[in-house]
C-alpha cells in the first residue's frame, strides 16, 4: 500500500515528490513516457515569470511568486542552469502603453519589482529591441531555467529518497475503495492511500475517473523556434510582445541557459493532449513576429523546432485542490504558464492538501536534500581540465562535437539516479546532440553508449519515446 | 618562443591528410595531424562506393582505399599523428599560433607552432535548419548519419524510404539501401534540377528506378514514434503550390538538402568568414585572412570531388609549410567577386607576387546552363574568357588565370557566367 501514488512526473509531479520526499511516506510516481519532464515540461519557454501576469485574485499570482523564489533556492542546491534575466513587455503603439501600464499595476499589487521604461530607457536596456518600440514594462525578478533539468534534479532526489518511479507505466482507471484507492495501469494495479493528479494535459481525464468532472481540458498548442548561440549572444533579455486578447503572453524572443535563442509560441487549439507536430504557417508568423520584436536575428541560423501543449483548463487557472468528488485525490490541474514558475510551490501546496485531507506528515531524518553532481567539462578551466582527464580518461573523449560533450558525462547520464534509456533522454541529461548539427554525428555513437552501459541491445534502443525506433534490422552479413 | 611544431593540422580527413603530406614534403619536418574521431580518414571511411581518385590516383577507388592512400603517405613521414582528440581553441600567440585540445591518452594540451591548417571538413544541414514541418518521429536522418549506421555499424534504419534533396550523399544512400533490401521510393528535390553529379542520379537513381520528383519538396512528416508517412507538394520558385500535396507511406526520410563548412573553431579565433562560402575568406594560397592560419577542403568551400579537396591541401600544405620557414607574401591584393551566374569564388583574394605561372579559381554558377562563357573582368576590362558547354551547381567550376593576364587586372576582378551569343 502506498501512501501517495502521483500520477505524472513532468515539473508538477516531480515537484510534488520532491516536497513529499521530506515526510515519512511510501510514495510512488506512475509516468506513461519512458523518462521524467517528457511533455510539457520540455517544451515550453523555459523562463521564470516575475509575476506581473496573473490577476491578483488568481491561484497562480500567490504561486508564481513563491514557485519563483524556491526555484532559486532548489537551482542552487541542486545545480541546476538557472540564470537571472531581466524580461521586457515592448510596446510598439499607445494600445500597448495601456497594456504596459496594466500590467504595471498588477505587477505592484502581486507584489513584483517592475518599471515602465520609455524608448530610450528601453533601448538602453536592451540595445537589440526594435527601435519602433515606444516603451515596455521592465522587471528583474525573471529567469531563464532549464526546465527539464529543473524537473529531472527535484525526481532524482525523491527517488534517491525512496519514491519508486515507475516509467512507460500508463494509468486506466482508479477504483475507489472503503480507505484506499486502486490504481489500475497497464502494468497492473496498485493501492494507494491518496493520489496526486499532476497529468498534465490529460488531467481532466485523470480527475473524471473518481468521478470529479468539473474540468475540460482545453490545451493549447505553442511552436517555437531554436537557434544557433550565435544568435542567443545578441540579446541579454527575456523578451515578450504584450499579450494576446485570449491572454496568452506575447510571442518573445530569449536566450536559454545553454546560451541559445528561442523564438515562440504562438497559443493555437492542440489536436489532443500530445500534439507537438510543427505547422509551416504557424512557423513563418513566428519569423515575422520575432523579427518585429528583435530585428538582427538571423534565421539562417535555426537549429530546430519545436511545439509543446499547454495544459489548460476551461477554468484558465490552475486547479488546486482536493476532489470534491474523492478526498483522496489532489488535483494540480490546468498547470499552464506559470506552471513551470508555480512548481515547486505548488509542491508545498499538494502536502498541505494532502495533510488537510487527513494524511500525517512526519518529517524524514534520513531526508537528504541532494543529488549526484554533473561534470560540464567546457566550464572548466585548462588545469581542471587537466586534472580531471588525468583521472578519468574519457573525460579527455569528444563525443558530442557541438556542444562539448566527452564520453565520461554522457555515461554519468546515463548512470544517474533516473537513468535514461533513450538518445533524447541522455541528451536532456547532458547535452549531446542538442548543438547546430543535431546529433548528426553524435547520435550513433550516443546509441552504442546506451547500449554498452545498459546491456541493452542497439535495436532496442528509441530515439525518445517508447515506440520510436531508430534501427530496423542488420544489414546483409 | 620556442615552438612546438612547425605545422600543425587540425582534422585528419582527405584535406588534413593531403596538407600534411605536403607540408613534410616542403620542409615542416615537426608536423602534427589532429584528428577527432577513432581514426584518420574522415567521412571517406563511411564512403564505400567507388568513383573516388580518378582525377588524383587515375583510376577509381572506394572512400577508405582513397583515405588508405593518404593515410599511408603521411605514415611514410615523420609526421605525428593524434587520433580521438578535439582541437578546442586556436589562437594566434604573437610570433606562432596556440592550439589547445583534449583527447583521453594526452588529457587537455597546448601546443605551439609556426602555421596552423584548419581542415575541419563540414557537417549536414538538418531538418531543423531546414524547418521541415511536422510530427517529431524517429526515421528522420540526415543521409550521412544513415550512411554511418548502414557502412559502418552494420545497422539498417529503414525500409520504405523517402530521401529529401538531391545531393550526391543522398543519391549514394538511395542506391545502398536499395542494395541492402529496402524500397526507396522517391527522390524529392526543391529545386528544378538536381544538386548531385550527373553520374550519381545515372547509378544511383535511374538505374533502380527510383522516382526523382524534381521541384517537390516535403511539407508534413507524419508519424507517433517512428515516421508513417511524408506529404510531398510541388513548390513554385521554393514555395508549395497548394492542391498538388500527395502522401507517400514510408518509415524513413534520409535527408540530403546541403553541407555547411564546420567553422566554429575558425569563427572563435576571429577569422574572417565569407557568408557565400561559410568558410574563411582565402588568399591564392590557402591563407585565411589571419596570418598563419591556413584551410582547405571542405571547410573553406564544398567540393564535388575528393580529388579536389586533396589538389587544394596540397597547395595549402606548402603555403603553411613556407609559412612556417619564414617566407611571407606581400604586395598588392586583388579581390575576386562573384558576377552574375556565379554564387561565390575561391580563392576570394589574390596577391600577385605570389602567382607564379597562374592562378586557379574555384566557383560555383547558380543555375544548370549549356554553351555558356566565364568572363573575367577587371573594372570596365575583359581580362579572359572560357567557354562551357555545360555547367550545373552541382558541379565546382574551374579556371585558370595566367599571370600576364592577371596582370591586366586592377584592385578587383570579377568572375561571371553568361550565355553564349547565338
Amino acid at each position: 500500500m502506498y501512501d501517495v501514488l502521483i500520477i505524472g512526473c513532468g515539473v508538477t509531479g516531480a515537484a510534488a515528490a520532491y516536497t513529499l520526499a521530506r515526510y515519512d511516506l511510501k510514495v510512488g510516481i506512475i509516468e506513461r513516457f519512458n523518462d521524467v519532464a517528457c511533455a510539457t515540461t520540455k517544451a515550453n519557454s523555459a523562463i521564470m515569470h516575475a509575476g506581473y501576469d496573473p490577476k491578483p485574485e488568481s491561484r497562480m499570482a500567490p504561486l508564481n511568486r513563491r514557485g519563483i523564489a524556491l526555484a532559486k533556492e532548489i537551482c542552487d542546491k541542486l545545480h541546476v542552469e538557472y540564470k537571472p534575466m531581466q524580461s521586457l513587455v515592448i510596446a510598439f503603439n499607445e494600445h500597448d502603453m495601456e497594456e504596459v501600464r496594466a500590467l504595471y499595476e498588477r505587477g505592484l499589487k502581486n507584489g513584483v519589482s517592475v518599471k515602465v521604461l520609455d524608448h530610450d530607457e528601453l533601448m538602453k536596456a536592451e540595445p537589440a529591441i526594435n527601435p519602433a518600440a515606444i516603451g515596455a514594462l521592465w522587471s528583474d525578478d525573471s529567469a531563464i531555467i532549464n526546465p527539464w533539468e529543473f524537473a529531472t534534479a527535484m525526481a532524482e532526489v525523491a527517488v534517491l529518497n525512496g519514491a519508486e518511479l515507475m516509467l512507460s507505466t500508463k494509468v486506466e482507471n482508479i477504483k475507489k475503495n472503503a480507505d484506499s484507492l486502486t490504481v489500475v495501469t497497464d502494468k497492473g494495479e496498485l493501492e494507494t492511500r491518496y493520489v496526486i493528479n499532476a497529468a498534465g494535459c490529460h488531467s481532466a481525464d485523470i480527475a473524471k475517473m473518481v468521478g470529479d468532472d468539473r474540468l475540460t481540458q482545453t490545451n493549447m498548442s505553442g511552436q517555437y523556434f531554436v537557434l544557433d548561440k550565435a544568435e542567443g549572444a545578441k540579446v541579454n533579455s527575456v523578451i515578450f510582445r504584450c499579450p494576446d486578447e485570449n491572454g496568452f503572453k506575447g510571442i518573445l524572443v530569449a536566450p536559454t541557459v545553454h546560451g541559445n535563442l528561442i523564438v515562440g509560441p504562438d497559443a493555437n487549439p492542440a489536436r489532443d493532449g500530445d500534439d507537438v507536430r510543427t505547422t509551416s504557417d504557424i512557423l513563418t508568423m513566428l519569423k515575422a513576429r520575432g523579427l518585429e520584436s528583435v530585428p538582427s536575428i538571423n534565421y539562417r541560423n535555426i537549429i530546430r523546432q519545436y511545439a509543446g501543449v499547454r495544459p489548460t483548463t476551461q477554468i484558465k487557472d490552475f486547479t488546486i485542490d482536493i476532489s470534491p468528488a474523492c478526498d483522496r485525490m489532489i488535483n494540480l490541474a490546468g498547470m499552464c504558464s506559470p506552471g513551470l514558475s508555480s512548481a515547486p510551490a505548488v509542491g508545498e501546496e499538494a502536502a498541505r492538501l494532502l495533510s488537510a485531507s487527513g494524511l500525517k506528515l512526519r518529517a524524514k531524518e534520513s531526508f537528504k536534500d541532494e543529488r549526484p553532481p554533473v561534470v560540464h567539462l567546457a566550464s572548466m578551466s585548462a588545469d581542471e581540465k587537466r586534472a580531471l582527464i588525468a583521472k578519468n580518461p574519457a573525460y579527455g573523449k569528444i563525443i558530442c562535437r557541438c556542444e562539448t560533450v566527452t564520453e565520461g558525462e554522457i555515461v554519468d547520464a546515463i548512470r544517474r539516479p533516473i537513468t535514461p534509456r533513450s538518445i533524447d533522454a541522455v541528451k536532456r541529461r547532458c547535452r549531446a546532440g542538442m548543438g547546430r548539427c543535431q546529433g548528426g554525428f553524435c547520435s550513433p555513437r550516443v546509441h552504442e553508449l546506451i547500449s554498452r552501459e545498459l546491456g541493452i541491445p542497439m535495436e532496442e534502443i528509441p530515439l525518445d519515446k517508447d515506440g520510436s525506433f531508430i534501427i530496423t534490422g542488420k544489414t546483409k552479413a | 618562443m620556442e615552438r612546438n611544431y612547425d605545422v600543425i593540422i587540425i582534422g585528419g580527413g582527405p584535406a588534413g591528410l593531403a596538407a600534411a603530406v605536403s607540408a613534410y614534403e616542403n620542409g615542416a619536418k615537426k608536423l602534427l595531424v589532429i584528428e577527432r574521431d577513432r581514426e584518420v580518414g574522415g567521412i571517406l571511411n563511411q564512403c564505400i562506393h567507388n568513383g573516388f581518385g580518378l582525377h588524383h590516383f587515375g583510376e577509381e577507388l572506394t572512400g577508405p582505399e582513397y583515405a588508405g592512400r593518404f593515410a599511408d603517405m603521411v605514415a611514410k613521414t615523420d609526421a605525428e599523428v593524434v587520433t580521438n582528440t578535439m582541437v578546442l581553441d586556436v589562437a594566434d600567440a604573437g610570433e606562432c599560433r596556440k592550439v589547445s585540445c583534449i583527447s583521453p591518452e594526452r588529457g587537455y594540451c597546448e601546443y605551439t607552432a609556426g602555421a596552423v591548417v584548419l581542415c575541419m571538413g563540414c557537417r549536414e544541414r538538418t531538418r531543423g535548419a531546414i524547418a521541415i514541418p511536422g510530427d517529431r518521429p524517429a526515421g528522420v536522418f540526415s543521409a550521412g548519419t544513415a550512411q554511418r549506421y548502414v557502412n559502418m555499424e552494420g545497422y539498417m534504419v529503414g525500409k520504405r524510404v523517402v530521401i529529401l534533396g538531391s545531393g550526391d550523399i543522398g543519391l549514394i544512400m538511395a542506391r545502398r539501401m536499395t542494395l541492402e533490401g529496402a524500397k526507396v521510393l522517391a527522390c524529392v528535390e526543391l529545386c528544378p534540377y538536381s544538386n548531385g553529379l550527373n553520374r550519381n542520379i545515372v547509378q544511383c537513381l535511374e538505374d533502380y528506378g527510383i522516382p526523382l520528383y524534381l521541384s517537390h519538396t516535403i511539407t508534413d512528416i507524419v508519424g507517433k514514434g517512428r515516421v508513417e508517412k511524408v506529404v510531398v507538394s510541388r513548390v513554385d520558385g521554393g514555395k508549395p503550390i497548394a492542391g498538388t500535396e500527395f502522401e507517400i507511406e514510408c518509415d524513413t526520410v534520409l535527408l540530403s538538402v546541403g553541407l555547411i563548412p564546420e567553422n566554429e573553431l575558425s569563427r572563435a579565433a576571429g577569422i574572417e568568414i565569407d557568408p557565400r562560402t561559410n568558410g574563411p575568406v582565402v588568399y591564392e594560397n590557402m591563407q585565411t585572412m589571419t596570418e598563419g592560419i591556413f584551410a582547405s577542403g571542405n571547410v573553406v568551400h564544398v567540393h564535388d570531388l575528393v580529388d579536389f579537396v586533396s589538389a587544394e591541401s596540397i597547395r595549402a600544405g606548402r603555403a603553411a609549410a613556407e609559412f612556417a620557414q619564414g617566407k611571407r607574401v606581400g604586395g598588392d591584393v586583388i579581390t575576386v567577386k562573384n558576377g552574375d551566374g556565379v554564387n561565390y569564388t575561391v580563392p576570394q583574394k589574390i596577391r600577385p607576387e605570389n602567382v607564379d605561372k597562374g592562378v586557379e579559381i574555384f566557383f560555383r554558377t547558380n543555375r544548370p546552363r549549356h554553351d555558356s562563357v566565364i568572363r573575367v573582368r577587371s573594372g570596365e576590362v575583359e581580362i579572359c574568357k572560357f567557354s562551357r558547354e555545360h555547367m550545373a551547381p552541382g558541379e565546382m567550376e574551374k579556371i585558370r588565370i595566367p599571370s600576364v593576364l592577371l596582370a591586366k587586372a586592377q584592385g578587383e576582378i570579377t568572375v561571371c557566367v553568361e550565355d553564349k551569343e547565338a
